[in-house]
């Protein structure tokens, strides 16, 4: 067991070997991967040191202390929160070695295409096919044995699609069984031939989302993730992460969307009226507690009693987030009747406190939809926090084929 | 760091005191209690005081208490609530004894630990930490006047007056006439405390006193809230699981299913913010706004639950056999009770800066 007196140690050993001030960024990330100290609670020699998760916090405040460089989690939050729990899970050993470093360090970046045109909140509805096929010339980038798997159909809502080197994919790969039944987990190269990504303009103005055509793309058999048939679970793993990292961010007083509201209303007091003052104080309190809600939940991980908690947090903070910015637009009065900049751009990374009120408003009205809708969350608490009956299913035992489209 | 969870310890107390509860306080009891001369139940309040020393929790052990902190008092006051137990424990150990706290009156609050005496603060409930007080005339060395909306009143052996001089006076209630209003809140009741030339005893300085009290009143009150809406939110939940219509569990229809869920949200935050006020209380940390947080959230929580509570029972829950209506009476009063949100949202305005117009 590594305790926090050694995880000093390791951490005081890395800084030594490679000191921040001369080290190249990408170089000391990639020796703090491989020396353990990366997310400590993976194994060892895939970033980690078996550790309890809660030191990973130690590691980081020591780190940031000495100025050490951080692996910018946002601009690949998918990798980190989503495909790497599900690799460390699903993965073969080659997989692992294969994907996990890189992921870390922030070389390879990673999209998922999960969601489709017909397949949003009922995902496992997806039509986009996988056929094996033994026979061909592989195409594929890398000479794979075990045969490709030729994937044709569309995705859409995809963010960094076009920043990304990897992509999780979940396609059907047997379409006479019922529905969740019939699909199969990979992991596709985006450089691939076949693959081909359209920006999607959004209510903002830019293009931070994606759609993706997959055109005949052969995908080795060796990058699929899990048995066959198998990939609604592996993807249940992915999809847990994701609610978890949208919705657990640990957050200052006044961290969130509230900052900016409240910073206007304390600088400017002639934007102030009686009625904003009650719907800022009503929110400013909401925005307390849920941010205490979030600690408690981290609270509970770190002692190892997690709590159901977290299913609510992505629902809080989603209506908080719309509220409060768009009280923000109102509070502005003759500027919230202007916007910063329409001009169609392509973001590397969504900032959901940055640019101005206008954008913060028409950003946040995807906060009750992406990751899961609002209402399907609620669904899920209802049936699985509180065991309330599940709606009544007419596609449960229909093959996928059958179904009306 | 603010420790938002509950201890070994914090969870073996409410498991007692639940179990105590279990046996001796059916809502069915409540009820009956309540149609009665004696509204408050002093069998359970002896098990509670007696029988466990829960009375004495925010009492130094050198001056006969528990030396406990708020944390523990918040957890006896979750179960409370989930009871909705007719005790004075808020009123007498919280409230009296923080006022006590404050003038360092080591004789009665030793009283008021050992639970043999029941302490209440002569203060009307709706009143808010900070807020004006209606005080005792003070003539001749007696207290006069009239003092309405006292909850508890009725129970208690010993009141502690506020008068005019700016001093704070524990009056014996054989001293003064105390008669109960019809109140809303059937299981804490108010009563009208009338001073004709009563005696009394200076302890101290009333504001200081009467602020320590009512905030710490405030702040535990979240708790008691907390217990009575995760009462509602759980009973709600195990009803509709087993009321059938159209061939169906009610429970099973989304639009139910969505407004359970998000009363759930709202309990989940309330004990959050619950524990933090009873945590900075503890601690004395962050205390004024940890305790205005957690009321100005709270009172809507509580109210709101127990309004789905008995919209959700439907017809049955609109009935004087079944224990709801005790739950939103008690919900609403506790919504007016030590401040409103809104006078709570006032005091935050001016603790984080954000001002009024």
């Amino acid at each position: 067991m590594t305790d926090i007196a050694e995880l000093q140690r390791r951490t005081a050993q890395l800084l030594d070997a490679y000191p921040p001030a001369t080290t190249e960024r990408l170089d000391f990330l990639k020796a703090r991967f491989d020396a353990g100290l990366a997310w400590v609670h993976y194994p060892e020699g895939l970033g980690g040191l078996g550790a309890p998760r809660s030191l990973q916090a130690v590691v980081d405040a020591e780190l940031e202390a000495a100025g050490a460089p951080d692996n910018d989690p946002r601009r690949i939050g998918i990798g980190l929160g989503m495909v790497a729990p599900t690799i460390l899970r699903y993965g073969t050993e080659e997989q692992k070695q294969r994907y996990l470093r890189p992921l870390w360090t922030g070389e390879e970046v990673w999209c998922q295409l999960f969601s489709e045109p017909g397949a949003g909140s009922d995902l496992a509805a997806l039509g986009t096919r996988a056929v094996r096929d033994d026979g061909g010339p592989s195409r594929s980038s890398e000479a794979e044995s075990g045969g490709d798997w030729v994937v044709n159909g569309q995705k859409v809502w995809t963010s960094s699609a076009h920043l990304a080197r990897w992509a999780i994919l979940i396609a059907r790969t047997d379409p006479d069984v019922p529905k969740h039944a019939g699909i199969t987990y990979f992991i596709c190269d985006m450089t691939d031939p076949g693959v081909e990504v359209r920006p999607l303009r959004q209510v903002t103005g830019e293009a931070e989302f994606n759609e993706v055509f997959l055109t005949d793309v052969r995908i080795p058999d060796s990058r699929r993730l899990g048995e066959v048939g198998d990939g609604w679970r592996v993807a249940q793993t992915t999809l847990n992460n994701e609610r978890v990292a949208i919705g657990g961010m640990r957050l200052p007083r006044e961290g969130g969307m509230i900052g900016p509201v409240s910073k206007t209303w304390r600088e400017r007091p002639e934007l102030r009226t009686h009625d904003l003052h009650q719907r800022l104080l009503k929110l400013w309190v909401e925005a307390e507690v849920a941010r205490l809600t979030g600690e408690r939940l981290r609270q509970q991980l770190a002692v190892g009693q997690p709590g159901p908690e977290g299913a609510g947090m992505k629902l809080a903070f989603a209506r908080l987030n719309q509220e409060i910015s768009g009280l923000e637009v109102e509070l502005l009065g003759e500027e919230g009747l202007l916007y910063d900049d329409w001009t169609m751009r392509r973001p590397e990374l969504v900032d959901f406190v940055g640019r101005e009120a206008g954008y913060r408003y028409l950003r946040s009205k995807g906060n009750s939809i992406e990751g899961g809708t609002s209402e399907v969350l609620l669904n899920i608490v209802a049936e699985r926090v509180l065991g309330l009956p599940a709606e009544p299913r007419t596609d449960k035992d229909v093959a996928w084929k059958d179904l009306a489209r | 760091m603010t420790d938002l969870l509950y201890s070994e310890e914090e969870e073996a107390l409410r498991a007692a005191v639940r179990d105590l509860l279990t046996d001796h306080c059916h809502a069915a009891g409540v009820i009956a209690r309540t149609e009665s001369d004696a509204p408050h139940d002093l069998a359970l309040w002896k098990a509670l005081t007696d029988g466990m020393g829960l009375a004495g929790l925010l009492v130094p052990e050198d001056r006969g208490g528990q030396g406990a902190t708020h944390r523990e008092a918040a957890v006896v006051l979750e179960e409370l609530g989930r009871a909705v137990a007719p005790v004075p424990y808020l009123t007498s150990a919280v409230v009296a004894t923080e006022a006590l706290l404050a003038c360092e009156d080591d004789e009665l609050l030793t009283r008021l630990a050992a639970g043999r005496t029941i302490g209440v603060l002569a203060v009307g409930l709706h009143v808010a930490p900070g807020a004006a007080l209606k005080t005792a005339r003070l003539e001749d060395g007696r207290l006069h006047g009239e003092l309405t909306g006292i909850a508890d009143a009725v129970a208690a052996d010993v009141l502690l007056v506020p008068a005019d001089d700016g001093g704070l006076y524990a009056v014996d209630a054989d001293a003064v006439t105390v008669a109960p209003q019809v109140s809303l809140d059937l299981t804490r009741p108010l009563a009208t405390v009338t001073l004709d030339g009563a005696p009394g005893r200076r302890l101290g300085a009333a504001e200081p006193a009467v602020r320590r009290a009512l905030r710490a009143g405030a702040g535990l009150l979240a708790s008691e809230q907390l217990g009575a809406a995760d009462w509602a939110l759980t009973e709600t939940v195990r009803y509709l699981k087993e009321r059938k219509q159209f061939n169906r569990p009610v429970g099973g229809f989304q639009a139910l299913k969505h407004r359970l869920a998000q009363l759930w949200l709202e309990v989940v935050n309330l004990r959050a913010a619950a524990r933090n006020a009873a945590d900075a209380l503890a601690t004395a940390e962050d205390v004024d706004v940890a305790v205005a947080v957690a009321q100005a959230y709270a009172a809507p929580v509580a109210v709101h639950a127990a309004e789905e509570a008995l919209q959700l029972h439907a017809g049955i829950g609109m009935t004087w056999e079944h224990p709801i209506h005790l739950y939103l009476k008690r919900a609403k009063a506790d919504s007016i009770a030590y401040g409103t949100a809104g006078a709570h949202r006032e005091a935050l305005a001016e603790l984080v800066d954000l001002r009024a117009p």
